[in-house]
């Protein structure tokens, strides 16, 4: 919203303040100031000058030749505007001047010389008309400086109207010179106005508000013989700076008094609306809005009718059929308030957002309507002096909204805040803000202005904002709490994420990515998985992402269809939430999962995937000491799984997961020559293993001996043929085993050589060959079984 | 025999002078000390001597044993150091400047700008929760003083779900839950990813991440709000930062305020980052509603708190100079493996 210093000096005397350091106060204490701008400083020079001849340009059609009365002397002008008239008398730029930042020189224009420049309202930058010369009065005195005739000169501000949502008091210029008067400490002027009551013997306007529900209030005025066509400069200029455009005399006042005030008011043409409804229709059915559009009216729509006839969208727009005409004489003046949700509903029903509902939203003041109406009758006859108002200002007020009275003390000011104020400066700022305080000892009674009333301020901690945004967060002395200190633990799950995510870059070369929390539907199509999912978004922008995703790996498998280049050999990995199912009351079981992908056109998938089966154990022991018990799959569910190659990882008889060679079939999709694989992890489930305790154990002192036996198998034999004997042999030297080497050759035929090397070492002694040898034969005995 | 031992000791030292590699050395010890050395014989002489003799002459042949012995091992040690030095002298210098082949993974942008600023709630006290993606209509809006038609809901840009529920669209979702969970006094932040159903563009996400703290105890001003959040944020951009309150209206928080801090990039002369005002928009901030205390257990009576929100994709934004929101979510290796950053 623009708002115009000039306007705002007309309610509180701003003279002798620094205005551009006044408007930064006001981004501190009401709303943010997004610009700032300084109308009529590129207006220098300008002047009234006469016409005093118009010769054809020989050359040219559009130009001609003039000179020039300025008051000064006469100079010779070429001007190209349509309208040049001898006698008339417009503004001028002599050579030095300039206007909308293009300095005026001695110029040859088609071959002859121009000592200045004629202007339209446009290059003024008082309006957008530049379809000729501006014409000032008959009776302007040459060589007085434009500014001098027109408040040309002019801070205008653009506050940020997402800063206002909240004020609806705000929305019009004597809201904000409120604001300006509490800031300054300087009185607040009252409107001039008139008073309704004088109007009271006057024939009513017959009003009939239907629905109650969703109009507060409408007061209608009617008003005849009103022969002003077209509205006085400076209110045109200053609906210009504001934001909007003059039309004509009777609707410009309406806008004027919606941005002075905050008010929407509608003209209607009397001849179209002589009497009021307010009400909604059963039906649907199309409106003809002032703007010349046809809108969509359902039964939603809160409609002003006039004899059953709809004339307008209460709140929005007026209908094309009754506006202000070049011939309109009279008018019935509306000036209403309706309820915010009911226009704001109807304005996003049909898009189609104006100035009026805007305000509306906000939940204006009712009581402002009769302010509005009083207003806009002493502006219309003030302007128009033939005007007559030809009935009472008609009051219809179904609803009033309750007066608030809040009651607080001093010390709930000083706890809330932290600063040192007095009572007397409480009272100061509150009474500036209009609302109406009593203060006894320390306790303060206040009653909320109506303008406040609305929604904006209901409850004490309101009142504390009011208090201190006027005392100025700038001069606020910030101090630490007196809290007491207290260790503060650690949430295992947040340590678990960044133990795993540490190690899977750090110790494994993973990538960490994001990814979206639902199916990218058309890019896991591309690879062949039909995305699937337990709920889905219900308004979505974008249809292809609906399903909110089960699993972290078809996204994954995506990213990795898109990074295929990336490097020959890489991984991917990404710690977030799915829905797996809904609980028992519907709503979604959200977990959080870890998904690892590895990816490589060098390794084979047996190496990836034992690669993969590293990585998960490395994950339980270093987050929780714990060694994940592996097996098999018996079978498989998900697409993405291999038939033979996926394993299912258990804590105790939970399974928290599972690891797959990625299915050939998506697999080839996204790279015939790649392996790839995937593991997936519920990570609630670590996050609840209890750390187990480590148990120190004195190595042995005595040396310890390795004895490698080997294994002619059959190839496909595996390793747990050899480890399970081992396992559950029973020999107290036994330290340990590993795989030494497999060896596969030709000559072998189908079978390989598995060499373990086992570690035998006693605490107490150093063991004898013959003792070792002993028991490796009951070993081999036990293998032979 | 005195003149053997002399012979032998002339001989001993021409050889010794002779040789210069090790190898020769240990000839040459052979060749004295060994079990048929020159010595080794001189000694086994010393039987056909007279038993007068035996003695004078034994001590001669041991004083020219030690003599041999240490001379061998002293030319030995100098040859050895002399061998070793011109072996250093020819050793291959190895090339450092050889490709690094580190192999490092990477964390996400947010992970690392999450973990920092972690740390620095954590030192101030505070307690990091987590709390679910899919809420309720309670939790994101009505326990926030949001009620039903509040023209919030609108700007909100819910994303909706087919069982009721809906993708949090704030951090301040998880609020009435903690509140729950711990009761005043508390202290905790929350990170969480949020979702806006909006159109994506280059500053436009519908999933990003915000990080919000709640602090309630007895007496919580807005002077110690402001407190929290200098110290916090100075922290936090390893500066001193300046903070400048405005007001800012948000229905959970009463007074609400948009906190801006000083633009490092001009000082605050004013720049295009800070739009020539200085001052650069940075958190939403307020002390809580009571309403929202009420919902949550607390009495607003006896307690009172403040709230925040940061967004750790824009700080994220703005720590590592990513011009376009998109590249967090994109998946895309090239740019997300640039953050190999350690220091967390």
């Amino acid at each position: 919203m623009l708002i115009s210093m000039n306007w705002i000096g007309e309610f509180v005397d701003l003279s002798g303040l620094d205005l551009d350091a006044l408007i930064s106060k006001f981004t501190l204490a009401t709303a943010e100031v997004e610009e700032i701008y300084h109308k009529g400083e590129d207006v220098i020079g300008v002047v009234a000058a006469k016409i005093l001849s118009v010769e054809n340009h020989p050359k040219s059609k559009k130009l001609h030749l003039l000179k020039v009365d300025a008051g000064d002397k006469v100079y010779d002008v070429v001007c190209g505007a349509p309208n040049v008239e001898v006698g008339i008398i417009v503004p001028f730029v002599p050579m030095g001047g300039s206007v909308g930042g293009m300095d005026i020189k001695e110029a040859e224009i088609a071959g002859y010389k121009s000592y200045g420049m004629c202007c339209s309202e446009s290059e003024l930058g008082i309006s957008d008309d530049h379809s000729g010369l501006m014409i000032l009065p008959e009776d302007t005195k040459l060589g007085t400086s434009i500014k001098d005739l027109y408040a040309i000169d002019d801070i205008v501000f653009e506050v940020d109207n997402k800063s206002l949502t909240n004020r609806p008091d705000l929305w019009g210029h004597y809201g904000i010179a409120r604001e300006f008067a509490a800031i300054t400490k300087r009185p607040l002027k009252p409107i001039d106005k008139v008073n309704h009551e004088d109007y009271a013997n006057l024939p009513e306007v017959e009003i009939d508000i239907q629905d109650t529900e969703h109009c507060y209030r409408y007061i209608g005025t009617k008003a005849e013989n009103v022969t002003k066509k077209v509205s006085p400069v400076d209110m045109r200029i200053r609906l210009f700076y504001c934001g909007s455009r003059a039309i004509n005399f009777l609707a410009d006042i309406t806008n004027y008094i919606m941005l002075e005030l905050g008010q929407p008011m509608h003209a209607f043409d009397m001849r179209q609306v002589n009497k009021v409804e307010v009400k909604r229709f059963d039906n649907k059915f199309k409106f003809e809005t002032l703007d010349q559009v046809e809108r969509d009216i359902d039964e939603n729509t809160l409609m002003i009718c006039s004899n059953d006839e709809p004339v307008a969208i209460a709140g929005i727009m007026g209908g094309y059929k009754s506006e202000i005409n070049d011939d309109t004489t009279t008018l019935l003046l509306e000036s209403a308030n309706f309820d915010g949700v009911c226009v704001r509903k109807s304005t996003s029903r049909m898009g189609h957002r104006t100035d009026a509902s805007m305000r509306y939203e906000k939940m204006l003041d009712p009581e402002l309507c009769m302010v509005a109406a009083e207003r806009y009758v002493k502006l219309l006859l003030d302007l128009d002096s033939g005007a007559k108002i030809t009935s009472a200002m008609t009051d219809a007020y179904p609803v009033k909204y309750p007066e608030i009275s809040l009651n607080f003390d001093k010390r709930y000011v000083d706890r809330y805040t932290g600063i040192e104020i007095t009572n007397d400066e409480i009272v100061e700022t509150l009474t500036a803000l209009g609302f109406k305080v009593s203060l006894e000892n320390d306790n303060f009674s206040v009653i909320v202005p109506s303008w406040r009333s609305t929604k904006d301020v209901t409850i004490k901690a309101d009142i504390i904002e009011e208090i201190t945004r006027i005392y100025g967060y700038d001069n606020f002395v910030i101090k630490t709490t007196n809290s007491p200190l207290a260790p503060v633990r650690d949430l295992p799950s947040r340590n678990d994420d960044y133990m795993v995510k540490s190690l899977l870059a750090d110790k494994f070369g993973l990538h960490e990515i994001h990814t979206y929390m639902w199916n990218d539907a058309k890019k896991q199509k591309e690879i062949g998985i039909v995305a699937e999912g337990d709920i889905r978004l219900i308004n979505s922008i974008s249809p292809d992402n609906i399903i909110i995703r089960k699993s972290l790996i078809p996204n994954e498998l995506t990213v990795i269809n898109e990074n295929k280049t990336f490097k020959p050999t890489f991984g991917i990995f990404e710690i977030a939430r799915v829905v797996d199912g809904k609980k028992e009351n519907g709503y979604a079981n959200e977990k959080k999962m870890l998904g690892i992908t590895l990816f490589s056109r060098e390794k084979s998938e047996e190496e990836l995937y034992l690669a993969v089966k590293d990585i998960v154990k490395t994950i339980g022991i270093t987050t929780k000491n714990y060694n994940f018990t592996l097996k098999n799959a018996e079978s498989v569910d998900l697409a993405w799984q291999h038939p033979v190659n996926t394993a299912e990882i258990y804590m105790g008889d939970i399974k928290i997961g599972y690891f797959t060679a990625l299915h050939p079939e998506i697999k080839d999709k996204i790279d015939k020559k790649a392996a790839i694989i995937c593991a997936e992890l519920d990570m609630d489930c670590i996050y609840s293993i209890e750390q187990s305790y480590i148990k120190y154990v004195q190595p042995s002192k005595f040396p310890g001996i390795e004895i490698d036996l080997s294994f002619l198998l059959d190839k496909n034999a595996k390793f747990e043929v050899i480890s399970n004997v081992i396992d559950s042999f029973e020999c107290p030297f036994i330290q340990g085993y590993k795989l030494a080497d497999i060896f596969e050759s030709e000559a072998l035929n189908d079978k390989k050589s598995v060499t373990v090397r086992i570690d035998f070492c006693s605490f107490d002694r150093t063991l004898s060959g013959d003792e070792i040898q002993e028991y490796l034969n009951s070993l081999i005995v036990k293998f032979a079984e | 025999m005195k003149s053997k031992i002399e012979a032998a000791r002339l001989q001993f030292e021409t050889d010794l002078a002779k040789a210069t590699t090790s190898e020769e050395i240990e000839n040459l010890r052979i060749a004295f000390l060994g079990k048929k050395g020159l010595i080794t014989d001189l000694l086994k002489g010393l039987k056909d001597v007279s038993v007068e003799e035996k003695k004078e002459i034994g001590k001669d042949v041991n004083i020219l044993k030690g003599f041999v012995a240490k001379s061998i091992e002293e030319k030995q040690t100098e040859l050895k150091k002399a061998e070793q030095e011109a072996k250093l002298k020819s050793a291959k210098c190895y090339d450092i400047t050889a490709p690094d082949n580190l192999e490092l993974g990477t964390l996400h942008p947010i992970s690392l700008v999450q973990r920092e600023v972690e740390k620095v709630f954590v030192s101030m006290g505070f307690t990091i929760e987590d709390f679910s993606e899919i809420v309720d209509d309670y939790s994101n809006f009505e326990a926030l003083n949001i009620p039903k038609h509040h023209p919030a809901r609108d700007m909100q840009d819910t994303y909706y779900l087919d069982n009721g529920q809906l993708l949090k669209t704030h951090t301040s979702a998880a609020q009435n839950a903690i509140m729950k969970k711990y009761g005043a006094p508390l202290r905790v932040i929350f990170p969480s990813r949020c979702f806006r159903n909006e159109s994506i563009d280059a500053s436009h996400e519908n999933t990003f991440f915000q990080m919000e703290g709640i602090m309630i105890d007895e007496d919580i001003s807005i002077s110690n709000l402001i407190y929290f959040m200098k110290t916090l944020l100075s922290e936090v951009f390893k500066r001193d930062v300046k903070v400048r309150l405005r007001p800012g209206f948000f229905p959970f928080v009463e007074p609400g305020f948009e906190l801006d801090i000083n633009c490092e990039i001009c000082g605050g002369e004013g720049c295009p980052t800070c739009k020539h005002s200085g001052w650069i928009e940075l958190c939403p901030c307020g002390m809580i509603h009571p309403n929202v205390l009420i919902e949550g257990g607390i009495d607003p009576e006896k307690y009172t708190g403040f709230a925040f929100g940061l967004g750790l994709t824009r700080l994220a934004m703005m720590e590592y100079g990513i011009k376009d929101i998109r590249v967090l979510n994109s998946g895309n290796l090239k740019a997300l493996t640039q953050f190999d950053t350690r220091n967390i």
